[in-house]
């Protein structure tokens, strides 16, 4: 019973791995792609590394929980590295499918002027 | 059952380094490149974390953990350098 | 708080990933912990801003398990869209308007929307009034907006924002 759970659990991290990478090669601009990684690996290795936190628990008779530590750093560092590569691709004006923001925004202006423009109405309706 | 389903797994992950390292090479632009390693690091540690499963063995998530602290750091030291042109001001 | 213990829950915080990293619990261990937790905190309390108060604690469990739901539902989504049809996919740029003042939450609803179905946070306005974010498909970008607020942003300024 054990084993077809850690199996199945296997098999989905290492298929969401692939897919991340899958990701990786058939979206067609970077902004995209950036999507892949930062989601289906997370939780890729997320399964698998709860998969070998149940196996050495069962093996070693004791809790093993340092995988948890993996993983959460994972789930910490992944959105901040996408967070940074978006915005090293903003900053050398990398061209996408998707229309740019405008240049002020990106340049560090206040945003108020912009959002007039943009197709946001409720921004400031009451909580 | 845990060693078939552990095979299966080592082809898919290889296949995702191969890709990334596919996208790695390809570019076409900086940061796609820089998302490569990110995901090529990420990949490493999966694979790292079967072959622990694999070789029954606990030594392997230093290892991970080391790859995964230093992936990050490079992650970010390049994206800076992107940025600012600089890593540290 | 006091002088000598700067920042409480990061000590708390500090002892726990010690044993987690060791992977065992002794006395040894615990005290190394211990002192580990009280020493790190007292020598980067200059390096760290201003307090964090989290006002209830039940409600940012109840964020957590929302926002690991939601994980779970964006992969998913996620690999549904690498796999389907590419020239389907309609990706855009969203513009947020913030809320939240406090630096600290500014930077978890950043992290969420990352985490969380088809979004990606690509840039902080320098005056921290907006967030720039990547839609992998927009559909209909105004839902995407009022899911976010609704969802992350309306309980995170309830637990942290002052």
């Amino acid at each position: 019973m054990l084993d077809i759970f850690l199996s199945l659990l296997i098999l989905i991290g290492a298929a969401f791995t692939l897919i991340g990478s899958l990701g990786l090669l058939r979206l067609r601009d970077f902004y995209s792609r950036l999507h892949a990684p930062t989601k289906a690996t997370t939780l890729g290795v997320g399964s698998l590394l709860i998969a070998s936190a149940i196996f050495f628990s069962h093996q070693d008779d004791g809790l093993s929980l340092h995988e948890v530590l993996v993983t959460l750093f994972l789930f910490i560092t992944a959105p901040v590295g996408a967070h940074l590569m978006a915005k090293a691709a903003l900053h050398l004006r990398l061209q996408s499918l998707a229309k740019l923001p405008e240049d002020g925004l990106l340049d560090g202006e206040s945003c108020d002027k912009h959002i007039a423009s943009n197709a946001v109405e409720d921004s400031d309706k009451p909580s | 059952m845990i060693t078939t389903a552990l095979y299966i797994a080592f082809g898919l992950v290889s296949t995702a380094l191969l890709l990334s390292f596919w996208r790695l090479l390809r570019g076409p632009s900086q940061p796609d490149r820089i998302l490569a390693l990110d995901t090529l690091y990420v990949n490493t540690v999966a694979l790292l974390v079967l072959l622990g499963i694999h070789l029954g063995s606990n030594l392997y998530f230093e290892a991970a953990l080391l790859i995964a602290m230093i992936g990050f750091v490079s992650t970010f030291a390049l994206s800076k350098f992107i940025t600012r042109g600089d890593i540290i001001e | 708080m006091s002088r000598l213990l700067p920042h409480p829950l990061l000590s708390a915080i500090l002892v726990l990933i010690w044993l987690l990293l060791v992977n065992q619990i002794s006395f040894g261990h615990l005290l190394l912990g211990l002192i580990l937790g009280w020493a790190v905190p007292l020598y980067t309390a200059r390096f760290w801003p201003d307090e964090v108060h989290v006002r209830s604690p039940m409600q940012l469990m109840r964020f957590v398990f929302i926002v690991l739901y939601d994980i779970l539902v964006a992969n998913i989504a996620v690999a549904g869209l690498i796999l389907g049809r590419q020239e389907k996919l309609k990706p855009a740029f969203l513009i947020l308007p913030l809320r939240l003042k406090n630096d600290v939450a500014i930077s978890i609803l950043a992290n969420t929307i990352s985490l969380t179905p088809g979004t990606v946070s690509a840039n902080l306005s320098a005056d921290r009034s907006c967030l720039i974010i990547h839609s992998l498909h927009a559909d209909n970008p105004d839902e995407i907006l009022e899911t976010i607020r609704e969802r992350y942003e309306t309980p995170l300024k309830e637990i942290l924002d002052s």
